[in-house]
């Protein structure tokens, strides 16, 4: 397993501080200097820090998945069995504060609800393989970020999922190694055998056999537990031999000689739950809590989740060495894109912008033809009451002509008749009176008349002038 | 696919844990119900499996030591880790100082009680030699921001390596000449500079030229002078998590800076082998309290804050870095391995970087009056 990881070399130990070709010489030391202590400094760092571990739980529904925290962490953890009837899986996660002497772990429980349910179990997976990566996705979006929070992150990834297998006795089920397969390159994949109290022993150690070669022929690849370090390196040696763990979960406790032991009561015996004989769960307990967390949690971020870094940023398009082959700086394709991504913003900025100014433009537009056309209709209107004013000036004008010819003619008739009366006296007179009465007629016929009063001489009609 | 997160309201944290600190204020944990165990579950053997780890893979420290010759920082480092680092350079036997500032650094491995350490200890002969000493500290600056770089370089790499390697400087030592009045004037720039990028740790080299009252004196006027000058040396006020830790660092500020006197010969007094300098009026023992403060100073850098140093290097300085060379990377003081990460633009103001500005970018619990640094 470490010879996958990346570039770490074989001796892992040393691997770093005593780097080839450095030439770091070991220096003895004269007295007590005092820096054993660090690793109670780290540790106690750890402390205040606070550890974090989550598990994810997959398995059908039915086959004791609570049942199993509750028994593991010794403690009874909110929740209701699931129906039978989910239309698809899902994932329910609850987080949990936990406390041992000095140490506090804060615990996620991931557990697939609805899983095997369906009639078509095609897609069962990929709810699964979602949410883990979508842990991945938050972490890698936190480390990428430039003002980053990292030590103070919440640590969403799975650490461990256990994979409950049904008791059939027989053979892994093709959803179980289908799921296994898809999951084995994302997470530490530990199956387990629940409910295990319905096999015997004899058919137990057949079934154990069988799943593993079946696991081995189909290339899974399961959580094995470390073996390179010296103080755990047996015991994980010899645990390794019994994967896959059959375990059975029970919060019931029945005393027992005179100890309050967790056993699960059959009329015809009573099953315990902590007795190696019986099954398998103190070492589940040993190996995943006491012995391997920390292994654990080291394997996900060193391996599982660079895997998915590695992917994800060659998926975005970053190399580490351009096509000549200088390092290529992660940094500057970031700069890159960021440049492009801003280029694009502001070419849509322009774009909103000339959009806006158009609209504006348009608005403008018929705002001032409206405005035209107003201007146009108070033209219009302005030249009739110019029209019809002129209209009745001429007419003033014309009345006034008249008025005036008509006064020249009274002036220049009585001046004749202030003469006439001197002189010819009446010839003249009548004369006058004729020429009057002719003009009258004249002026009678031709209706330019301007005497007012009746003229007694038409004898068609009473012609009434009136000015 | 969406994930459904049933967020229990129920008390706070465990009244057990510490009061809310920079490291259990998790900005996006979700609210939790605290559980009550029945048993014993051992969940603490976690801490046993942490240790192994730890043992396994081996410390790294690096520490920088600046003052001008002739202070003892060489005797110093060897005092500190009663190990030959370096040879201890006599002044005047034809080793000419050097005209400029050049930065040495040495590495080794010393090992106590199954714990392994790769020390690294970085020399800087000729700082403050020179007539002129004006931007004497750029030089520092710039080994300091390329050990960050490699480390930037390294992280934002694909295909990354298990354990990137840790050359940052950790712990920077600034010995102050033991004047007995105040800092000097290229002290404090230097001190101003530094305590921004680094952790520093400010002592009175040579201290057994002063007696014990011209030691508190001194030691208050540069505490004054410190304070005046807003210089925050390690450790710092606004990185106390707890009360317990505010405690036992006021303590430590208090007798900030220490009075150090470096010895590696040893001598017999009353029958016990000592290290001390032996003068015709007595001998100064370096471990006896009552003759200089070198314990102190060695209980602070190794036996009990080293973690600490370690994590403020990495949480606060490290990430300080990296988001202003993310942001702006063309102000800074370079080091002869520093990569352009960004296209610098057309005018290229003078290289002062954060250290010129009144209140440079910093993570968690300083400043934040800096949103128009961000990009």
């Amino acid at each position: 397993m470490e010879a996958e990881a990346n570039s770490g070399s074989p001796e892992d130990s040393w691997a770093f501080i005593q780097r080839p070709g450095e030439g770091c010489r070991t220096v003895p030391l004269a007295g007590h200097v005092g820096f054993d202590s660090l690793p109670d400094q780290l540790v106690n760092q750890s402390i205040s820090q606070g550890f974090c571990f989550n598990i994810l739980c997959v398995g059908e529904t039915g086959l004791g998945k609570s049942t199993l925290m509750d028994t593991l962490f010794n403690t009874k953890f909110e929740g209701e069995p699931a129906t039978h009837t989910q239309p698809g899986v899902q994932l329910q996660s609850n987080t949990y504060d936990l406390q041992e002497s000095n140490v506090g772990l804060k615990l996620t429980i991931v557990s697939t609800v609805g899983f095997g349910d369906q009639i078509n179990k095609e897609d069962s997976y990929r709810p699964i393989v979602e949410f883990i990566d979508a842990q991945f996705e938050a972490y890698l979006q936190e480390e990428l970020k430039i003002r980053r929070l990292l030590h103070n992150y919440h640590d969403s990834r799975i650490h461990a999922c256990l994979y409950f297998i049904a008791p059939t006795g027989h053979s892994l089920k093709s959803l179980d190694l289908v799921t296994m397969k898809k999951l084995d390159s994302k997470v530490n994949v530990i199956p387990i055998i629940a409910k295990s109290d319905a096999i015997s022993k004899s058919e137990l150690t057949k079934f154990k056999i069988k799943i593993t070669s079946e696991l081995v022929s189909n290339g899974v690849q399961i959580y094995q537990f470390p073996m390179d370090d010296e103080a755990v390196a047996e015991v994980n040696g010899t645990m390794n031999a019994h994967l896959p763990f059959a375990v059975i979960g029970s919060t019931e406790e029945l005393k027992i000689g005179n100890k309050m032991v967790k056993v699960r009561q059959y009329p015809w015996g009573t099953v315990q739950v902590e007795n190696e004989a019986h099954c398998d769960f103190v070492k589940l307990r040993e190996m995943l809590i006491r012995v391997n967390m920390e292994d654990l949690r080291e394997q996900t971020h060193s391996r599982h989740y660079e895997l998915y870094r590695r992917c994800k940023l060659e998926e975005m398009g970053f190399k580490d060495t351009d096509p000549d082959s200088k390092p290529f700086s992660l940094q500057e394709t970031y700069e890159a894109k960021r440049n492009e991504f801003l280029g694009e913003l502001q070419k849509k900025e322009e774009e909103m912008r000339q959009m806006f100014v158009q609209r504006v433009k348009e608005k403008e537009a018929e705002l001032k033809e409206a405005e035209k056309e107003l201007h146009e209709k108070f033209d219009r209107l302005k030249k009739l009451h110019q029209d019809e004013k002129k209209k009745l000036e001429d007419k003033k004008k014309s009345l006034d002509d008249e008025v005036n010819a008509f006064k020249q003619r009274k002036t220049a008739a009585e001046l004749l008749q202030s003469q006439g009366s001197q002189a010819g006296g009446s010839q003249t007179l009548k004369r006058d009176k004729e020429k009057k009465k002719t003009r009258e007629e004249k002026s009678i016929s031709d209706g330019t008349c301007t005497t007012p009063g009746k003229h007694p001489v038409v004898p068609c009609a009473l012609v009434v002038c009136a000015v | 696919m969406k994930k459904r997160q049933k967020k229990n309201g129920g008390s706070p944290m465990d009244p057990l844990r510490q009061s809310p600190s920079r490291s259990s204020s998790r900005a996006s944990s979700p609210r939790t119900l605290p559980c009550e165990m029945l048993g014993y579950v051992g969940i603490e053997a976690v801490l046993d499996q942490l240790k192994i780890k730890a043992m396994k893979m081996g410390f790294e420290f690096n520490i920088m030591v600046v003052g001008q010759s002739g202070l003892g920082k060489s005797t110093m480092v060897n005092t500190l880790f009663k190990s030959k680092m370096w040879k201890s350079t006599m002044p005047g036997l034809g080793v000419p100082t050097p005209q400029t500032l050049q930065l040495q650094s040495v590495t080794h491995v010393i090992e106590e009680s199954g714990v392994k350490l790769k020390l690294t200890v970085t020399d800087t002969p000729g700082f403050g030699d020179q007539i002129n000493n004006d931007k004497c500290w750029d030089p520092i600056l710039g080994y300091i921001n390329e050990q960050y770089e490699h480390y930037l370089q390294e992280e934002i790499l694909i295909t990354r390596q298990r354990h990137i390697p840790d050359t940052r400087v950790h712990c920077c030592v600034y010995f102050v000449p033991p004047t007995g009045h105040w800092l000097r004037p290229l002290d404090i720039e230097f001190l101003q500079r530094l305590c921004r990028t680094v952790n520093v740790v400010p002592v009175i080299a040579r201290a057994d030229s002063l007696t014990i009252e011209e030691r508190e004196a001194f030691r208050h006027r540069i505490q004054e002078n410190l304070k005046t000058h807003g210089i925050e040396v390690y450790p710092q006020k606004c990185f106390d998590e707890d009360i317990n830790d505010k405690i036992l660092n006021s303590k430590i500020r208090e007798r900030i800076p220490f009075a150090v006197v470096g010895a590696d010969r040893e001598h017999i007094v009353n029958g016990r082998c000592v290290l001390g300098r032996k003068t015709k009026w007595g001998i100064i023992e370096v471990e006896n309290m009552a003759h200089c403060e070198f314990p102190l100073l060695r209980d602070l850098l190794i036996r009990s804050h080293l973690q600490d140093l370690k994590d403020i290097t990495h949480n606060v300085h490290y990430e300080n870095y990296r988001i202003f060379r993310l942001n702006e990377s063309h102000v800074l003081p370079r080091g002869p391995g520093w990569v352009n990460l960004a296209p610098a633009p057309a005018s290229v103001p003078a290289p002062a970087g954060p250290q010129a500005n009144p209140s440079p970018p910093k993570v968690g619990g300083w400043a934040k009056d800096n949103s128009d640094e961000e990009c």
